[in-house]
């Protein structure tokens, strides 16, 4: 018995305290890892907040715009042209997405909206490998793949580059938010759908615009992966990763998304490396659900979820 | 004309709160059951006992079970997969730990060992709810079968991992094992079905089926008019835990044979739930005919190319195929949100007045 509790608590910091660089790859790591959650969980939040709809497909249009990148640029256009195509084709998706599954479906309970979200993801699957054919495709937009060493610690540029494009992202988001006069439309839309209609603001124009603006999300996010690791179908599963991260961050929480992914990024690994050798390892996959459960049962809205009020 | 109750009067509370008042229904759903029983099992062919009755019976009472959690107490569960794989281990674990025991009973004991662990994944319901409950769900689906994976025991350290149904008999005819004929296993599969489906018929129809439904429509007001949330969540927690539990052994055992861990996986989860919506929220029918639905669209959509005429490579078929269900389930969502079993009620309504518009 004491062994064990020395196992679960002391023996992991012990080896933490130990090996200082390991710890701060492992960290790093970590961290890589969760802000490609944090991505894909922006891309959530956007449309969670403007329209309720809890979009299932987030996942399958990260996959479907890295896959017309990978694919236009296969046929020969210049990165540039392949990239400002990929963009127009995500708009399009937006407006279809509008008129042919939100707009008959509006005013529908949450839960039909979801698993309208999820028959939207068999399509998109369908569609991207109908187009592109279903082989792992490598994406190389011009970012080196190389590793090298600060004080030790060895680092990655793809890694730092995307951490940069996030910050970046998260940024022009946030002016977009707060300065444009579309922005603060959106943000009245999120407030109080009834109350924006009643002062003008058209809601089929708010929800193409979010539903692009996720898509735009999704691009970036398809290029980090898909320079990471390939453009492959699994990508889509990473929506199920983003699941833990929004609940940990809150569902209508820009900020939320980044720092929950960052949590669900780093504990992921360090429990993984730490802890999941005294359980036989792979704890990955439901670790950071267990993380989210632990958390929602003292705070049922996230860290910085709005606070639910309800009333009779 | 042909569907018509005139004439027939009730003199008693019992004979009009039956489940089903009208003596045109009563008498066509026996009929309906008794073709079912005799029918398949006497006629049916091996390939449509297999491929399409056996796998639609267990779904439906697999989208029963979470009709009864998501339908009726209104909480959203993406953990289906989870619990149907407790009940498939648990029913492996103790038909091979006790021989001798009724393979009906192994049955209900895995249901029970299911609601046990239900209960314990039910418990946050009682903090959160909607989607964050659902993503909450999820832990489970993801926890439950890493821990039928990474521990030999659940599976008798068997080095595949692989859980194989043991042979049993009940009554003296083989019904578990490769021997079995699919009649056999059609008949226990439709046996349990039947019982579990009246079961729940009448439970939604009572004082708990009331609190549920009172606990979904508005929690808060259902607290104050003396609906206890812990104990009603929690007992559709269980119920549904339960019948997802027989639903997963029978998986195993009448369906696939031998199954791991990945034949549980999350995609299932999301089958039952598209069930449950396509069929109808709220609607024992309803699940039935979602499952039927889910069963045969992929069936249709995989012998549709061969029955026009069209021939294309298996990767292009596989692809259209998976937009055409999807492209469906969007559709069927547009069109009737409420599900099949609506669809069905406005058209009983319409048999009772035809020929006359009112």
């Amino acid at each position: 018995m004491l062994s064990l509790l020395h196992a679960v608590f002391v023996a992991p910091f012990l080896d933490m305290a130990g090996a200082p660089t390991f710890l701060a790859e492992v960290l790093i790591g970590g961290i890589a890892a969760g802000l490609m959650y944090s991505l894909v969980a922006l891309g959530f939040v956007l449309i969670f907040k403007a329209s309720g709809v809890f979009n299932f497909a987030q996942g399958v249009m990260v996959l479907f715009a890295a896959l017309t990148l990978v694919g236009l640029m296969e046929m020969g256009l210049p990165v540039a042209v392949a990239l400002l195509a990929t963009v127009a084709v995500m708009v399009a998706l937006a407006f279809g997405i509008e008129r042919v599954v939100l707009r008959p479906l509006v005013n529908q309970a949450p839960i039909i909206l979801f698993m309208a979200t999820i028959g939207l993801t068999f399509v998109l699957e369908g569609l991207g490998e109908m187009l592109w054919g279903a082989n792992v495709k490598k994406l190389d937009v011009g970012i080196p793949d190389e590793s090298f060493k600060v004080a030790g610690i060895l680092l990655n540029k793809l890694e730092l580059t995307a951490a940069g494009t996030a910050a970046v992202l998260v940024a022009v988001l946030a002016v977009f938010f707060q300065r444009t006069r579309i922005g603060r439309a959106l943000r009245a839309v999120a407030d109080d759908h009834e109350a924006a209609l009643s002062i003008g603001i058209p809601l089929k124009t708010i929800w193409v615009v979010v539903w692009s603006v996720a898509g735009l999300v999704a691009i970036v996010t398809g290029i980090m992966w898909g320079a990471k690791s390939g453009v492959q179908f699994s990508l889509s599963l990473i929506a199920l990763k983003a699941l833990p991260v929004l609940i940990l961050g809150g569902f209508t929480s820009v900020p939320g998304a980044i720092v929950g992914g960052l949590i669900v990024g780093t504990g992921e690994k360090l429990g993984e490396v730490y802890w999941g050798p005294l359980v036989g390892g792979a704890i990955e996959n439901w670790f950071a659900y267990m993380l989210a459960l632990v958390f929602l049962v003292f705070r049922p809205q996230g860290l910085f979820g709005e606070r639910i009020i309800e009333r009779v | 004309m042909i569907y018509r109750e005139a004439g027939q009067f009730k003199s008693t509370y019992a004979s009009d709160q039956a489940i089903f008042p009208i003596v045109q229904d009563r008498w066509v759903v026996l009929a309906l059951l008794a073709a079912a029983v005799v029918v398949p099992t006497a006629l049916g062919s091996d390939y449509w006992l297999q491929a399409v009755l056996i796998p639609f019976l267990i779904y439906a009472l697999a989208a029963l079970g979470l009709n009864v959690l998501t339908g009726y107490a209104g909480q959203l569960s993406l953990g289906t997969g989870g619990f149907m794989a407790v009940g498939g281990y648990a029913a492996f674990k103790l038909a091979t730990a006790f021989p001798g025991l009724n393979i009906l009973a192994v049955f209900v004991l895995s249901g029970l060992v299911a609601a046990g662990v239900g209960l314990i994944f039910g418990i946050p319901s009682l903090r959160i709810k909607g989607f964050y409950l659902a993503v909450a769900t999820l832990a489970a689906q993801f926890f439950l079968s890493w821990l039928f994976n990474k521990v030999a025991w659940f599976s008798n350290y068997a080095p595949s991992g692989t859980i194989t149904a043991p042979a049993r008999t009940v009554l003296g005819v083989m019904v578990t094992g490769p021997n079995a004929t699919p009649g056999a296993r059609y008949a226990v599969a439709i046996g349990v079905a039947i019982v579990f489906a009246l079961l729940v018929k009448n439970l939604v129809r009572g004082r708990v089926g009331r609190a549920w439904m009172a606990i979904r429509d508005r929690d808060i007001a259902a607290e104050i008019i003396g609906v206890r949330p812990l104990r009603t969540k929690l007992l559709a927690f269980g119920i549904s835990s339960f019948l997802c539990g027989i639903a997963g052994a029978e998986y195993v055992f009448l369906y696939l044979g031998s199954a791991e861990t990945q034949a549980f996986d999350i995609n299932l989860s999301f089958l039952v739930l598209f069930m449950v919506i396509i069929g109808g929220l709220g609607s024992v029918l309803g699940s039935f005919l979602g499952a039927a639905f889910i069963v045969m669209v992929p069936i249709f959509l995989a012998n549709a190319p061969h029955a026009l005429g069209l021939y294309m490579p298996v990767a292009l078929q596989k692809q259209l195929e998976l937009m055409v269900f999807g492209g469906l389930i969007l559709f069927f969502l547009i069109v009737e949100p409420n599900g099949l079993a609506r669809l069905w009620q406005i058209t009983k309504e319409k048999l009772r007045l035809w020929p006359f518009p009112h």
